[in-house]
């Protein structure tokens, strides 16, 4: 069976068909207007390529930045919120905290209801889910007219304590839903069931505003698809790494958010199976931004949390946060396009901001006149100005050196050489320090990882970033410029339920919790099925547990596939040693406590695809050319070997300095790696194993 | 490698850069290990990196500015009792001395000496706010410093790598949620581990021995850079003054504020005398809001160390308020301490050209509840019924208009905390909230308005009274507007019943009746009648401000649909301009 995946991504449509022996891919600018559009026209290429007909497809996989963009330009649903009395104003409030400590002049992100849209209703219920006040129905008919009144297309409900009992929000629901057929609900317990009243509530506005235009897309692309000639299931990456089926999309909208960069963390976890490799820490580097993520033993890190609409570009704090299923990634401004400068301490700063690729970098002479990280990587002479993208763009070195020399150079008082290599450094430096953050911040280390970088970006800096990390070898694989489709078509099945069910391990109520994750596992089995009718599937379990009296919990792996009396024992084992991973230490005597527990339903990926890649090459290249390739350990310019990856034979070992183009990027061959291309195609780059021994002593 | 070479200015940078991030990874990982709401919910924690005689490097961006200054100092102040020579590899210091450590016993200091080769290359310390310390703690019931709890003068926790149990054993016997507490201590001693192990990979990477030159590139940097943005400003001397509630009696606040080509002098001589109550000021305390104040204004962008917190640098007379010696109460010094920014940005807004923002709450409004036997003003027969609990959340008024931007409604200002939310609030004692919402019109008018304060409505969720201890300032005076701008409202604590409950002190709210605290809300900037109609008329929309403010006001007509009238708002601006 072959397989198809669609990626729209801010600037690209990627499309990708695997046959099970070969993979075709192809880019077309992505349709903004009728993005369906832009992926028709992308899969008629890829078919073409293929030389298949679309009844010959098996499974369509997609993944789409739409949800994201309508959120960060504000381009979704009139939506409004209807809360508890006394409450119309938890989602502006938020945190009531600056997300800069020094700078007087932030503003927070406005929430997604504004304050007309936002709509009280009598009713409470206590901590225990039971009611306090009985929910106003007719205060709920009088509220339907008014949004009646109001053209609202979407509503979020969200009440104080729903997360333990759905009851209110699901009675309000049905009744707004009674008298206003056509417009969406989104329940807050339905959506997030967890306690924390803001992000509760954000999540489910979040879902709201996205809900219409989604499912209004979804249904026109399947349509699409079907007069096409498809009529194989379509199935939707989620931003958790795993697929859903089209209903579960149009019903949560908001769990496709992050689904690109998941697709590239499922591609690192691919190739780090194929190679067997077990702890990987995977670099993905565009134009603008930089993603960093943990994998280990093929399962890359889960979360829950994420920041959507960062006012400070990628500050955290300064966007609002919507709780979903997430690959645990951080991302930081620093890519191709990041603008340098230099600041009050004479310091070096390169980013967040971006000169994107319009006008891009100084050396597009597209109109650009601020120094960039591109900028500095073709000064450094890690670019071919001839060969940049395929030679789709001739770049010109003046610029880019009038650039730095303005900006940079001059300020400093050095010559542009050496600032371009502050560029270089500081941009690095800031990827390896958010590295080295986040890891810490996983309980994990970075030292002794394989990284896996892809991205245009990537491989020019993964060398030099290794090398910071401690890091010994480097993978840069084949297909990396279409890297989170690729991924797409090795994603699972999988749906994950939360409940917030506060519980202490000394008194668990194991019937009760039986119960729940009966409730739980019946509700992710059934949406599993619907993408992958007769799969096993695999249930896994977690908790979320802390100390009590703590306010972070970390995520514990239950193994438990039913609770007993001696269940709150091993739980405390596990979070005790999970904890000490984490902290270095646990701390006797204190009771542990759990705050929500969770359950991912899986069904494993359909079928292995074609390998990665295959060497096309023949025994030993020789040098295409030479290059000035500047030099950090002496300061200056050196001459070093330039290959074509194409041309790179299996044995083949390459000594840096060199390094090794190709057409969307160019690997940079430090001094301290060896290179060579293994019968996947990937490079690998791995330091030489004196500069181990020297390390070592 | 010697400073003039260009490279290693370059590696200078970068390592700058990686002490920055090093002290960062330290403060989230005392934040993530935390277990008081202080620290694990508002960030009130602080880390930072020292050389060998004491002085700051870098210290972490995460954390509030009751910590900028005084953390600079501590470890200065512990190394005179400890020299460096005398420590060894694997000592650990630890001191609550209020005036030598963050300003009340609460905040416990851990200061960590890092060797490399056998040789001290660096000090970590770090800070964090503990649930309890003993005694009265920060209640402000304290007459005398021995109240408030556990006193600990700088000591070691750990020599030579070995636990000192003796001290673990008393701190445990003197506080009372000792797991906790020791905990926290725990979670700083590996805090600093974390960064020592950091710094000494930086070293090797970078072929180290000394931070010296290091240290010397980082402080002449950041001394020039200081020097450079105060020195754009005007020399001269500003003078401000700010009433605010006080105890008993309102307090005037008076500060002086010297620029000269050397650096940014504040003096608070004229400020009030100390009280006999724990709500006084350490100097240390006072010294780390006037900095933020100063420094957030006139130099955001240059990151904290010993030579840029020395361009700014405060006094106030012995045995005031703002300079309260041993053995003076001082467990509740924040909510004066946090008033302080607004006194000194009443002197920098005579000398910066753009304006600075106007008044705002500024002291949090933390609401303290407590319930139980022995907690309550009530028959002890009916309290030993009730759950017992003690319990803070965090919740804030609006703040300041800024010269061009509205003021933030409900945020921390200047504290960098964050709130709790209702619902975890609601888990840890037996409350219901009933109500959290902005206060119409409680932003001071302005062509730039205040960020408006909320109301918020406790009652007890079990029918049993529960107490209330409230350390609120701006319910007699409110924040003041600038240029124009009309103040802010002031906060008001009462009963939902009707009764008025005192801003600063003990209260009981009887069973059936509910606590209701209103926060002010921040000063306007500008002339009222010169704000945008269609922001006046978008303020009306969103129930920011009343239709009658925007009438009487700001002096804009609006229809019946809410629309701006042009020409009647143009008439009725016209006719009630005043003629200056």
């Amino acid at each position: 069976m072959s397989r198809l995946a669609v990626d729209i991504g801010g600037t690209f449509t990627d499309v990708v068909v695997e046959t099970p022996t070969q993979r075709f891919s192809t880019k077309v600018l992505t349709n903004k207007a009728a993005p369906e559009l832009g992926v028709l026209d992308g899969v008629r290429k890829a078919l073409a390529l293929a030389a298949l007909h679309p009844s010959e497809i098996g499974l369509i996989v997609h993944g789409t930045t739409l949800a994201t963009n309508a959120i960060i330009e504000r381009k979704g649903a009139v939506t409004a919120l209807v809360t508890t009395e006394g409450f119309r104003d938890t989602v502006e409030m938020a945190y009531e905290h600056r997300f800069a400590q020094y700078d007087l002049f932030i503003e927070k992100p406005k929430p997604l209801v504004p304050r007309p849209l936002r709509f009280t209703v009598p009713e409470r219920l206590d901590v225990r889910g039971q009611v306090r006040l009985a929910l106003d129905e007719p205060a709920l008919l009088r509220l339907a007219g008014t949004l009646r009144a109001r053209k609202v297309e979407s509503i979020a409900i969200g009440f104080l304590h729903s997360y333990i009992n759905p009851m209110h929000e699901q009675r309000a629901g049905a009744i707004l839903a009674a008298e206003l057929p056509d417009v969406r609900i989104t329940l807050s317990s339905d959506v997030c069931p967890e306690l924390r009243e803001y992000e509760r509530f954000t999540t489910a506005c979040a879902n709201a505003y996205v809900q219409p235009l989604m499912a209004r897309y979804l249904g026109e692309l399947r349509e699409q698809l079907q007069v096409e000639g498809f009529s194989c299931p379509i199935l939707l990456m989620t931003s958790g790494g795993g697929l859903t089926t089209l209903e579960t999309a149009v019903r949560f909208p908001i769990r496709l958010v992050e689904s690109g960069p998941a697709g590239g963390a499922i591609l690192a976890t691919v190739v780090a199976a194929e190679l067997g490799l077990r702890r990987i820490l995977s670099f993905d580097m565009g134009g603008t931004t930089a993603k960093i993520c943990v994998i280990d033993d093929g399962k890359p890190m889960a979360s829950r949390s994420f920041e959507v609409d960062r006012q400070y570009l990628f500050m955290k704090g300064s966007g609002f946060p919507v709780r979903i299923p997430v690959i645990e990634m951080v991302e930081i401004g620093a890519g191709g396009g990041s603008i340098a400068g230099v600041d009050a301490m004479k310091r070096v700063q390169v980013g967040p901001d971006s000169a994107g690729s319009d006008p891009g970098p100084a050396c597009y002479a597209r109109g650009g006149s601020e120094p960039t990280v591109t900028d500095g990587n073709l000064i450094l002479g890690r670019i071919d100005p001839e060969h940049f993208a395929g030679g789709s763009i001739r770049l010109e070195t003046e610029r880019a050196e009038t650039a730095i020399a303005r900006q940079v150079a001059v300020p400093l008082g050095i010559d542009p050489l050496l600032a371009a290599f502050a560029i270089s450094e500081m941009v690095e430096e800031n990827m390896a320090n958010a590295a080295r953050v986040h890891a810490v911040e996983r309980g994990t280390d970075l030292s002794g990882r394989a990284m896996i970088a892809f991205g245009g970006s990537a491989p020019l800096h993964a060398a030099r970033l290794a090398e910071k990390l401690g890091i010994a070898e480097v993978i840069i694989p084949a297909s990396a410029g279409v890297g989170s489709a690729v991924g797409f078509l090795r994603a699972p099945i999988s749906f994950q339920v939360v409940r917030s069910r506060p519980s202490l391990l000394g008194s668990l109520d194991d019937a009760g919790l039986n119960t729940l994750f009966d409730a739980m596992e019946a509700e992710a089995t059934q949406v599993v099925r619907l993408g992958a009718p007769g799969a096993d599937i695999v249930i896994t379990r977690s908790a979320d547990m802390r100390y009590q009296g703590q306010g972070h919990e970390i995520a514990v792996q239950i193994d438990d596939a039913r609770f007993d009396a001696e269940s709150g024992t091993r739980l405390r084992t596990a979070f005790e040693d999970a904890y000490r991973t984490m902290f270095g230490r646990g701390i006797p005597g204190l009771e542990i406590e759990v705050t929500s527990w969770t359950l991912t339903a899986t069904a494993p990926a359909v079928t292995a695809g074609p390998a990665m890649g295959v060497n096309t090459g023949a025994g030993h290249a020789q040098p295409a050319g030479q290059r000035r390739l500047f030099d950090p350990q002496h300061g200056a310019y050196r001459t070093v070997p330039v290959y074509r990856r194409a041309e790179l034979g299996p044995q083949q070992t390459i000594s840096g300095p060199a390094v090794i183009a190709e057409d969307e990027t160019t690997t940079v061959v430090t001094t301290d790696f060896d290179a060579r291309v293994d019968q996947t195609g990937a490079i690998r780059l791995l330091k030489r194993r004196v500069e181990v021994a020297r390390e070592a002593a | 490698m010697s400073p003039s070479d260009k490279m290693s200015m370059i590696h200078y940078q970068i390592m700058w850069n990686r002490l920055i991030s090093v002290v960062e990874e330290q403060a989230q990982t005392l934040i993530r290990t935390a277990f008081g709401a202080p620290t694990r919910e508002a960030g009130d924690v602080s880390a930072g990196v020292y050389d060998t005689q004491g002085r700051m490097l870098a210290q972490a961006v995460t954390g509030t500015p009751g910590h900028v200054n005084s953390m600079a100092m501590s470890v200065g102040h512990a190394l005179k009792k400890f020299p460096l020579d005398g420590l060894d590899d694997g000592d650990v210091l630890i001191f609550n001395d209020p005036w030598i450590g963050t300003g009340h016993l609460n905040d416990i200091v851990v200061v960590t000496p890092i060797f490399r080769r056998r040789k001290p290359v660096a000090l970590f310390a770090c800070t964090l706010h503990v649930v309890d310390i003993g005694g009265v703690g920060v209640s402000g019931g304290g007459k005398q410093i021995y109240e408030e709890g556990l006193f600990l003068p700088p000591t070691k926790i750990v020599e030579a790598g070995r636990l000192n149990q003796w001290l673990v054993d008393i701190i445990a016997a003197n506080v009372r949620e000792s797991v906790q507490v020791l905990g926290d201590v725990f979670s700083e001693i590996s805090s600093n581990d974390v960064g020592g192990r950091r710094l000494l990979a930086m070293m090797d990477e970078f072929g180290l021995e000394s931070l010296d030159l290091l240290a010397e590139h980082i402080l002449t940097e950041s001394r020039r850079a200081s020097l450079e943005a105060i020195t754009r400003l005007p020399f001269g001397t500003y003078h401000n003054s700010m009433t605010v509630d006080g105890l008993d009696e309102p307090m005037v606040f008076k500060a002086a504020l010297t620029i000269g080509p050397d650096g940014i002098d504040v003096d608070f001589a004229g400020s009030p005398g100390i009280v006999n109550k724990g709500i006084n000021v350490p100097l240390c305390y006072t010294e780390a809001y006037t900095s933020f104040g100063v420094k957030v204004v006139v130099a955001p962008h240059v990151p904290n160390n010993a030579a840029s917190l020395a361009t700014i640098r405060v006094t106030a007379p012995e045995g005031s308020l703002l300079n309260a010696p041993h053995p003076a109460p001082v467990g509740g010094r924040g909510s004066f301490g946090q008033m302080l920014p607004d006194v000194v940005m009443g002197c920098l807004q005579q000398a910066v050209a753009a304006g600075v923002p106007a008044e705002g709450t500024s002291c949090l409004w933390n609401i303290r509840m407590m319930g139980g036997y022995g907690r309550v003003d009530a028959p002890s027969a009916t309290m030993l019924r009730a759950t017992p609990f003690n319990l803070t959340s965090f919740h804030s008024g609006g703040t300041g208009a800024r010269p061009r931007q509205d003021g933030m409604s409900a945020t921390a200002f200047p504290s960098g905390v964050r709130n709790v939310p209702v619902e975890v609030t609601e888990t840890m004692a037996p409350l219901l909230v009933w109500k959290k919402e902005f206060r119409t019109d409680s932003g001071g008018a302005g062509r730039q308005r205040g960020g408006l304060g909320q109301l918020m409505e406790i009652e007890s969720a079990e029918a049993m009274p529960f107490a209330t201890m409230s350390n609120f300032d701006r319910v007699r005076f409110p924040p003041r507007g600038r240029e124009g701008g009309l103040p802010g409202a002031t906060g008001r604590v009462s009963l939902a019943s009707g009764e008025e409950l005192p801003g600063r002190g003990l209260a009981t709210i009887p069973a059936g009746d509910r606590l209701r605290v209103e926060m002010p809300g921040g000063g306007g900037y500008g002339d009222p009648f010169a704000r945008a109609p269609d922001l006046v008329a978008e303020d009306v929309a969103f129930g920011y401000i009343s239709a009658e403010a925007a009438a009487t006001i700001y002096g804009v007509v609006l229809s019946e649909t809410g629309e701006v009238d042009l020409a009647g708002t143009e008439t009725l601006r016209a006719a009630r301009k005043p003629a200056a």
